[in-house]
């Protein structure tokens, strides 16, 4: 675990010195900040512009960071070599990777909590006060960040056995992909060859679903999230990072590094 | 190829020969197709074995926006050492590599010979009993390459047993216990460098003074080179006592007679010449 907690600091330093960084966050404040404006002038739908504004800001910049950093996470270490010193250590290569993991992870969740901040001042700056409807939107904000760890976790796994720019590539068509789960799910098969009828269905539950993770609408309209919602994202991001996590470090385990 | 303990050994061979290959194989940052490797009679897979490995990559280069101080404080965390003891040695190690005023400084700002020396003081932060440095003189400056030639010397006194690849042979002759030359991949010699390169004298070299002597010394000037009035002359060893009285019977002043050695440059040379020629030949057959 000491290991693990040495990457994942020195990860988490690397993001927070990164200047990219906070350039991005402060365009997501602009965001919402915007989102303040569009609301005054929304008579009586304040609320609904702001949080959805705000939440698809915050999810919009997360996931930016999420892959452009995730990607670089091995990848970058391998190209400038930076890796070589480390792995002659005493220290496991899935060690490594899950570092990274928790360093990345780690960097997201203090800059989407910087973001959920900027949003509740945004609300409460329109609203003078908060409801108890309003903790929609902390879960809105919750299941951004598993979204995140999600897509981290695919991203190092494409940063783990391809280039930077296929991974880009990679992760970010995953995503799309994985934005239409439900809509693969209610096709019309028995219009389709049985064999792609099966495989559609097959590769609705292999691919990760991103789709359960939005609750945009619902935080936005003040709509209370399902306590059942919430334990089963929080299990689904939990169980399919490990899985992808567990791929990543048999991937790097086996790679030479030139 | 075995290296015992407590010697400095010089790993040899030309550029693509398999040095920094076979460093990185021992180092776990590539695998073997096939064979076996072991460090402290255990095997490279051992994890735990790294405890006591200090390594310094080819052309190191560490974290951007990490300070010295901050990467060698990262690298000692995979040792278990405690807080304080890996302050006082990441600061021990900085004064020891000549870095303790830059310390501060975000290694993006530092130049290679720079970067070299952190290279360097991560590898031996821990005290690790064996030290495999790949290159550790590129890049640096005079100066510098004195300053690594003093730590392995330490490193030696101390009981470590040092490894280090190096083209730069003067380093190996000045520093190694034994040498082993690698090239195309395979290891060619393995030995003292003075057993390398055998201890047949290759004849011998005078040194001598002539002033309007030239037509005396006769042939001898002739078969001399000349800087100024001074004349650099090789003769084979059962030839030197004549030519020794056909100097001074011309006038000559004998400056030095020196026993010529073949040099590990020309041993390495002619092992990568042969390697050449053998390439040469299997490329004609094949056509």
């Amino acid at each position: 675990m000491k290991h693990i907690g040495a990457v994942a600091l020195n990860t988490f330093r690397e993001a927070v010195r990164d200047r990219v960084l906070y350039n991005l966050v402060l365009f997501a404040l602009l965001m919402i900040a915007a989102a303040i404006v569009v609301g005054q002038i929304s008579i009586g739908i304040e609320q609904i512009v702001i949080v959805s504004l705000g939440l698809s800001a915050i999810s919009f910049i997360g996931l930016l960071m999420a892959i452009f950093i995730g990607v670089g996470l091995v990848s970058k270490e391998m190209d400038k070599r930076t890796l070589y010193a480390l792995l002659a250590k005493p220290v496991r290569r899935w060690e490594f990777v899950a570092g990274k993991f928790a360093g990345l992870v780690l960097t997201l969740i203090l800059n989407t909590a910087a973001m959920a901040v900027g949003l509740f001042l945004a609300l409460l700056y329109v609203k003078h006060s908060l409801e108890r409807s309003d903790t929609a939107v902390l879960v809105g904000v919750y299941f951004i960040v598993l979204k995140l760890a999600l897509v981290v976790a695919l991203a190092l796994l494409f940063s783990c056995a391809t280039t930077p720019l296929l991974s880009t590539l990679y992760t970010a068509g995953l995503y799309i992909a994985g934005q239409y789960i439900q809509q693969m799910r209610t096709l019309r098969t028995d219009l389709m060859n049985p064999a792609l009828a099966k495989f559609m269905r097959w590769i609705s539950y292999v691919l990760p679903n991103f789709d359960n993770f939005d609750v945009v609408g619902a935080a936005a309209h003040g709509r209370a999230v399902p306590a059942a919602l919430i334990w089963q994202n929080t299990l689904y991001a939990a169980l399919y990072c490990l899985i992808v996590l567990l791929a990543a470090a048999a991937v790097f385990s086996r790679r030479n590094l030139k | 190829m075995q290296v015992e303990s407590g010697e400095v050994f010089g790993f040899l061979g030309p550029n693509g020969a398999g040095k920094s290959t076979t460093i990185k194989l021992l180092m776990r940052l590539i695998f073997p197709t096939a064979g076996t490797a072991r460090i402290l009679g255990r095997p490279i897979s051992d994890i735990g074995m790294h405890q006591d490995i200090g390594y310094l990559p080819e052309q190191p280069y560490f974290y951007d926006y990490l300070t010295a101080a901050e990467v060698l404080d990262y690298f000692a965390r995979f040792h278990d050492l405690s807080a304080a003891d890996r302050r006082e040695r990441v600061d021990r190690l900085l004064k020891k590599v000549g870095l303790e005023t830059a310390k501060k400084i975000q290694l993006r700002k530092y130049s290679k010979g720079m970067l070299q020396r952190v290279g360097l003081a991560q590898a031996i932060l821990h005290d690790p009993k064996v030290v495999i440095l790949d290159e550790p003189m590129s890049g640096l400056d005079p100066v510098g390459r004195r300053e690594v030639r003093d730590i392995i010397l330490e490193l030696k006194a101390s009981g470590k047993t040092v490894m280090f690849s190096t083209h730069i042979l003067s380093d190996a002759e000045m520093l190694c216990d034994r040498v082993g030359v690698i090239v195309g991949g395979k290891l060619r010699g393995v030995g003292a460098p003075e057993e390398i390169v055998g201890v047949k004298a290759h004849g011998m070299e005078i040194l001598f003074e002539l002033t309007g002597g030239e037509a005396k010394a006769g042939s001898l000037a002739a078969k001399a080179t000349r800087t100024g009035d001074r004349y650099r002359l090789h003769v084979e060893e059962e030839q030197l006592y004549g030519a020794l009285d056909q100097i001074r019977a011309a006038g000559g002043k004998i400056l030095s007679v020196t026993q010529m050695k073949a040099t590990l440059e020309e041993y390495f040379m002619n092992l990568v010449e042969a390697d050449r020629a053998q390439a040469a030949a299997v490329e004609v057959s094949a056509q």
